[in-house]
């Protein structure tokens, strides 16, 4: 696996974040724009032009962020996994993202006509395009595809990346999700009145809504077969997912978190589990006010009194949209592997109906199920399960 | 591995295609570089609270999602599945738009939550109060094969037993302006651009002269030198050979990419029927949608309108069709039916 | 007032696209959310920007809305006490 994000460019600097209490959430600095004094985010301290001296790319790329944070991530997965010949099996790539090229859009728009510079970005407009530019560098040509399901796109692309692996349509699929801080999503945020104007605060009683991030993160998913031939070390297994929408409204999820129970119920049928099976819950947890609430109360519908132990790594990261699901999965491999929970930072109170504690240290414990949430706009709700 | 059918097809699209199914007897001319689809009358279909918030996309997609299922008897499919390549650029446009007039201030959110990628997807689900697995893809020329392949799979491998799969792009107003500007003018597109929603319900369940979807299969990049091979290699995956193929549906836009079809085309005999249709319904990202509602209709009625032949039109019969579609040489799909 | 009150209306019918209601479908009683006028939560955000943008007044809380946007009389009322413009 690999990823980039504002607390490391690398597994090895996640972790050690993450093991360390160190939140990524900063003041705005990459970006121009009027909300800068009243946001907080999670940046990843790597320029467009460092990113792109990194990756060896030709000056004049038309790389778009979200294309350049999603290579750099791709790249770290390939190599992690001891990958040299990317066409050896039957090899997928599937990306999501939500902003697609709109990072350069934005900028650019107003001036396609007059200049003739900044038209190389017109076709990299689309969600389809930094997918494209990823493939075309590590050289796959077979299936490629991308997912936009708002928050829970990259938990669709490994749920797409295992299904296709278990029917046989391919040995081996990269999965994941990126997505770069853009205008464009900082202002439609705004307008939801859902940004925090200090670092996040998931499950908390007091909680004044989210951080926007920005991330990439790939993994490579292969099939049991390879793993036996080439006598490979398995990370992690994908054990259950499961994919619900919640039908209530564009952007709101339900009172009693429909869609976000579904999908956890659904993961845990599909890998024939059991709530008690479960020991530590990754939560979408997005520090808004409504998101919390039915999440905590679809997690106590699912577990009852026995919550597992649980934290959103959203204080982090910051909500990383469609890459977030991508991330959280590395973090759950990782907390298979260090058998460790990460904590929930900035937790005080928590809310009052639901009574659930999230753990806010780091917790060495032996780990055999990580369930991860990710839900998004439209209802869509995406619920993974990683076991040893 | 149980086998896939088609139990319905509708499209919205340039051509009379939706109000009576497919009628080209009369077709609408479309000469501009731009052609906005044939709209039918969205109230008949959509409430009005719902309907107020919608660009033309959404109200396309739900409105031919909606018939699609009516049609195949679904009232609440097992999943939902969408492909989009431009996503909901209307409202994209419309935010980005007042954020950049109104230098950040005085934004509402409306044209954000509509401008996400999933919204059709998500419309539906609300509409129908279905909870059911729902995706949305969105990768170029390939979001409406990648969508449904993921339905194949559902009903081929998952225990699904009826799903909605569709295509749909909306042209938009300012973006289209940007890409026709960047479009070479000799080489490349030479159809209008365009727009469309195209739904189908894919089935588990064999009814009376059912239409199957035998396989699907999308490469990200192939040579043109290639093609005949891929194509040889799909063909004889799914045990036919070149002559067993009625009929060809190539999505030929009159770009110098066409030369991938030519190399396609050129495995078939004579007797093979080659098919080219975005002269009518003009090019875009979910086009091969529309190539999909067009072998369905050619299969359930056995009729090929003249409009859509190239050369002469041999078959009587016409039981297995395959659809070859690909953008400026790259996402190419090939998608089989028969009869 | 009454000049406010027709000012709004309009305004309302087009912001929120409300085109199967006309100026006198609206009781200036009415209830704008739930069985009135049928608004929700979005269309709160909406109003809020209106409130901005056409009278000066900020609400930072969506909470804030709900006693406002009773009803069209309730929120005329509120403009003619709080306007800035």
């Amino acid at each position: 696996m690999g990823i980039i994000s504002a607390i490391g460019n690398s597994v090895c600097e996640n972790l050690e974040a993450l093991l360390a209490s160190k939140s990524g959430i900063s003041s705005l600095s990459s970006l121009q724009t009027h909300h800068a004094n009243s946001i907080k985010v999670g940046e990843v301290n790597l320029t467009n032009t460092q990113l792109s001296d990194v990756l060896n790319l030709p000056k004049n790329n038309a790389f778009t962020r979200t294309a350049l944070l999603g290579l750099h991530a791709a790249k770290q997965a390939l190599l992690n996994a001891n990958i040299t010949d990317v066409n050896a099996y039957k090899t997928g790539f599937i990306s999501s993202t939500s902003v697609g090229g709109m990072d350069k859009t934005e900028m650019h728009i107003k001036e396609y006509c007059s200049n003739k510079e900044a038209q190389k970005y017109i076709n990299s407009h689309h969600a389809g395009d930094s997918t494209q530019k990823m493939a075309d560098a590590i050289g796959i040509t077979g299936f490629v595809t991308t997912i936009s399901t708002a928050c829970s796109s990259a938990a669709n692309a490994i749920m797409l990346g295992a299904r296709l692996i278990k029917a046989g349509t391919l040995d081996r699929v990269i999965v994941g999700g990126v997505d770069p801080l853009s205008k464009f999503t900082i202002n439609g945020f705004k307008t939801l009145m859902i940004l925090s104007d200090s670092n996040c605060r998931p499950f908390d009683a007091n909680r004044t809504g989210l951080n926007l991030g920005e991330a990439a993160a790939y993994l490579v998913l292969e099939s049991q077969e390879i793993v036996d031939k080439e006598n490979k070390k398995v990370l992690g297994y994908l054990a259950g997912y499961g994919n619900a929408n919640d039908a209530f409204h564009q952007t709101a999820s339900s009172q009693n978190g429909e869609g976000a129970y579904l999908a956890m119920q659904d993961a845990l049928k599909k890998g024939h589990l059991v709530p008690s099976d479960i020991s530590y819950i990754n939560a979408h947890g997005t520090a808004t006010a409504n998101n919390d609430i039915t999440e905590s109360i679809a997690i106590r519908r699912v577990f009852g009194n026995t919550v597992p132990d649980f934290s959103s790594t959203k204080a982090f990261t910051g909500h990383t949209l469609a890459a977030a699901g991508a991330i959280e999965a590395v973090y759950a491999v990782l907390a298979l592997q260090e058998n460790v929970i990460f904590p929930n930072l900035n937790f005080k109170t928590p809310i009052a109906t639901t009574h659930l504690h999230p753990v806010t240290t780091v917790k060495r414990k032996e780990i055999h199920n990580v369930l991860s949430n990710s839900f998004g706009f439209g209802g869509n709700c995406s619920t993974l399960i990683f076991s040893k | 591995m149980k086998a896939c059918y088609i139990h319905s097809a509708v499209s919205i699209s340039a051509q009379n295609t939706f109000e009576t199914d497919l009628n080209l007897s009369e077709s609408n001319p479309i000469t501009s570089k731009k052609a906005n689809a044939n709209h039918p009358q969205y109230k008949t279909y959509i409430a009005p609270g719902a309907l107020r918030r919608m660009a033309t996309g959404v109200k396309m997609g739900v409105t031919a999602g909606k018939k699609a299922l009516e049609k195949a008897n679904i009232t609440n499919p097992d999943a939902i599945l969408t492909g989009t390549g431009m996503g909901c650029i209307e409202d994209t446009e419309n935010f980005l738009n007042a954020l950049i007039a109104n230098d950040e201030a005085y934004l509402t959110p409306t044209s954000f939550i509509q401008s996400t990628h999933n919204t059709v997807g998500a419309q539906i689900a609300l509409a129908l109060q279905c909870n059911a697995y729902n995706n949305t893809y969105v990768h170029g020329a390939l979001s409406f094969e990648s969508a449904l392949l993921d339905g194949q799979l559902l009903i081929k491998n998952d225990d699904s037993r009826s799903v909605l799969v569709g295509g749909i792009d909306e042209l938009g107003k300012e973006f289209i302006d940007y890409t026709l500007l960047v479009e070479d003018k000799k080489h490349g597109v030479q159809v209008p651009f365009s727009e469309g929603a195209s739904f189908f319900v894919l089935s588990s369940e064999k009814q009376e002269k059912a239409i199957q979807l035998n396989d699907i299969k999308t490469f990200s990049n192939i040579t043109e030198q290639e093609v005949p091979t891929v194509l040889n290699e799909f063909l004889a995956e799914n045990n036919y050979k070149p002559k067993d193929i009625d009929a060809v549906i190539c999505g030929n836009n009159g770009s110098v990419y066409d030369s991938y079809y030519s190399k396609a085309r050129a495995i078939f005999p004579i007797t093979t029927s080659q098919l080219h249709y975005k002269h009518l319904f003009g090019e875009y990202f979910t086009a091969s949608a529309m190539a999909l509602y067009l072998g369905v209709y050619i299969l359930k009625n056995q009729q090929i309108y003249d409009t859509l032949i190239i050369g002469d039109n041999s078959k009587n019969s016409i039981k297995t069709i395959l659809l070859y579609n690909q953008f400026n040489g790259r996402d190419h799909s090939f998608i089989l039916l028969s009869l | 007032m009454s000049n406010l009150i027709q000012e709004l209306k309009e305004n309302i019918i087009e912001l929120l696209n409300l085109e199967e209601f006309s100026v006198e479908d609206i009781n200036d009683d009415d209830a704008l959310f739930g069985d009135g006028l049928g608004l929700d939560s979005i269309d709160a955000l909406e109003l809020m920007v209106m409130l901005d943008k056409d009278y000066g007044i900020k609400l930072t809380d969506p909470k804030e809305g709900k006693e406002i946007f009773q009803s069209i009389a309730v929120l005329a009322d509120y403009i003619e006490k709080n306007r800035a413009k």
